[in-house]
């Protein structure tokens, strides 16, 4: 239980003050994003900030659900890491190197979504270049195909990887903006959602 | 030491509360659907009077913390407007440093290292911080938009605060934030006033390719009632006798504008028509304190120049 404390310690003192007022996350389509779980939070990832910035914009009350699919071979090295990543930020760690089929890969994930939890979502997998959207990875088909039933929460970032790019240590403030988009859920076509899901993570709604 | 309130401050906040309660009745007259532009605006102005009221009422120091945030709030809306390369980043971290240096001097009265250490000790640190980050490409481009940044956001709008510590008691009936109440009072209300008078009378455009809304006779509408303004309100506020007063009134109605325009003509550059969404209605910060860059620091010299 009291990981679960220290993570409302965590957000309350340092990431939502240090997000919300240092930093400025101005968030569009607020009303759009989700009231209770299980949801999938897709957006792009630009920032080591952007896991934190997504749960730090939905309600607090939502935040022992809400859990960061995040890559199993950087956060879960070394024991101190592992243990905040994982008992603290409460992640889901997922191996994304190793070419495993998905339905391992993703095992846990999968899990978490049928619990009611809130995942958020990396669909292209790594960080990539700044402030641009990479190609996206077929884990968030794979997902959306096999659990049709759990809504998808499109969410456009910019501005934190300028604050936090990857290799940086020294976060900078700038203004940020997050647009919430659409609700996405499946409806059978590969090419027709990822087409949508692209549109809403580069274009502003 | 905490502010010294004379009785003629809370007099005129309260005046400006009771005209912002009228502008509201006015404005939901005219604009009756909730989320219009004019009543967001509107809205918006009910959090910055309240604001500025809790700072110059409350004490100086808190003061001095309200304008060092206008000035962090201002910076990091222009550094992030402006393109800025990644190299770069420990040297904007050094500019943000600059704000709380720059207001402590203030707070203690340092009246030396207030006004040279942005325009000399930040002019030459920063290209240092710039040679060691190591990239030559852009640099001259990289330093000046600082410079600009940190000259505009910072130095010129910590007159303000300046304002609140020129030596008190030569003068009983003024203080620190009469004079800070005066500047900002007549710098928004000329920039209202251009605005209204342009929209009523507007025809010969003044800088149509900068700002296509300024027109002459919104400019001389809006001088004229700042002068006017300026005459009422100095014998209230400051040490000014009539001259003087139609002197800074002109200052400040001849500087907003300046202010006013030059931030356009940044907004034109960068192909943007608001510098933000802090303040729904007006845009973004900068969209509300240009003005003020420019008569922070003229009105500033001015009044010690003359009296202190």
């Amino acid at each position: 239980m009291w990981p679960i404390f220290l993570r409302f310690l965590f957000f309350l003192l340092l990431v939502k003050p240090f997000l919300l007022l240092a930093v400025g996350i101005s968030v569009r389509g607020r009303q759009r994003l989700p009231h209770q779980g299980p949801a999938l939070i897709v957006a792009n990832h630009n920032s080591h900030l952007d896991a934190l910035a997504l749960a730090a914009i939905l309600p607090l009350r939502l935040l022992p659900h809400t859990r960061p699919a995040a890559s199993a071979e950087y956060f879960l090295q070394g024991r101190w890491r592992s243990w905040f990543a994982r008992k603290v930020i409460g992640i889901i760690p997922v191996a994304t190197k190793g070419g495993a089929a998905h339905a391992e890969v993703l095992h846990e994930v999968k899990e978490a979504l049928l619990a009611g939890d809130l995942v958020i979502f990396f669909p292209e997998g790594t960080r990539g270049e700044p402030e641009a959207l990479g190609q996206l990875k077929s884990g968030i088909v794979w997902l959306a195909e096999t659990l049709p039933e759990v809504p998808i929460y499109p969410i456009r970032l910019r501005g934190l990887g300028k604050v936090l790019p990857k290799g940086a240590w020294l976060p900078v403030p700038f203004f940020c903006d997050a647009w919430v988009g659409e609700r996405l859920r499946w409806e059978g076509d590969r090419q027709r959602f990822m087409t949508a899901l692209v549109t809403r993570l580069t274009e502003p709604t | 030491m905490s502010v010294i309130l004379s009785s003629p401050v809370l007099a005129i906040l309260g005046g400006v509360w009771g005209l912002l309660l009228l502008a509201t009745l006015v404005v939901w007259r005219i604009a009756p659907t909730p989320d219009s532009e004019l009543r967001q605006r509107v809205r918006s102005w009910w959090i910055i009077v309240a604001l500025c009221s809790l700072a110059l009422t409350f004490s100086r120091t808190a003061a001095l913390v309200f304008f060092g945030l206008v000035s962090f709030l201002a910076l990091k809306e222009y550094l992030t407007l402006v393109p800025t390369r990644q190299a770069d980043r420990r040297v904007l971290f050094w500019a943000y440093l600059s704000i709380p240096l720059q207001y402590y001097w203030i707070g203690i009265e340092w009246y030396g290292m207030f006004i040279i250490f942005i325009p000399v000790y930040m002019f030459l640190l920063i290209p240092v911080a710039l040679v060691l980050a190591g990239d030559t490409q852009g640099y001259l481009r990289a330093a000046g938009t600082l410079h600009w940044g940190l000259m505009s956001m910072v130095f010129s709008l910590s007159h303000l605060a300046f304002l609140l510590v020129l030596p008190q008691g030569q003068y009983p009936q003024v203080s620190g934030p009469g004079l800070v109440l005066f500047l900002l009072l007549l710098t928004e209300l000329n920039d209202v006033a251009q605005f209204c008078w342009g929209k009523l009378f507007g025809k010969h455009k003044i800088s149509p390719t900068v700002s296509p809304n300024k027109t002459v006779e919104g400019f001389v509408g809006g001088a004229m009632t700042t002068l006017l303004l300026s005459a009422l309100l100095a014998s209230w506020l400051t040490p000014f006798g009539l001259r003087d007063a139609l002197l800074a009134g002109a200052l400040i109605a001849v500087a907003g504008f300046f202010g006013d325009l030059s931030l356009s003509a940044l907004k034109r550059d960068l192909g943007i028509k608001d510098s933000g969404r802090l303040l729904p209605g007006h845009g973004g910060i900068l969209d509300r304190i240009d003005s003020l860059t420019y008569t922070a620091p003229l009105f500033f010299h001015f009044t010690r120049y003359l009296y202190f």
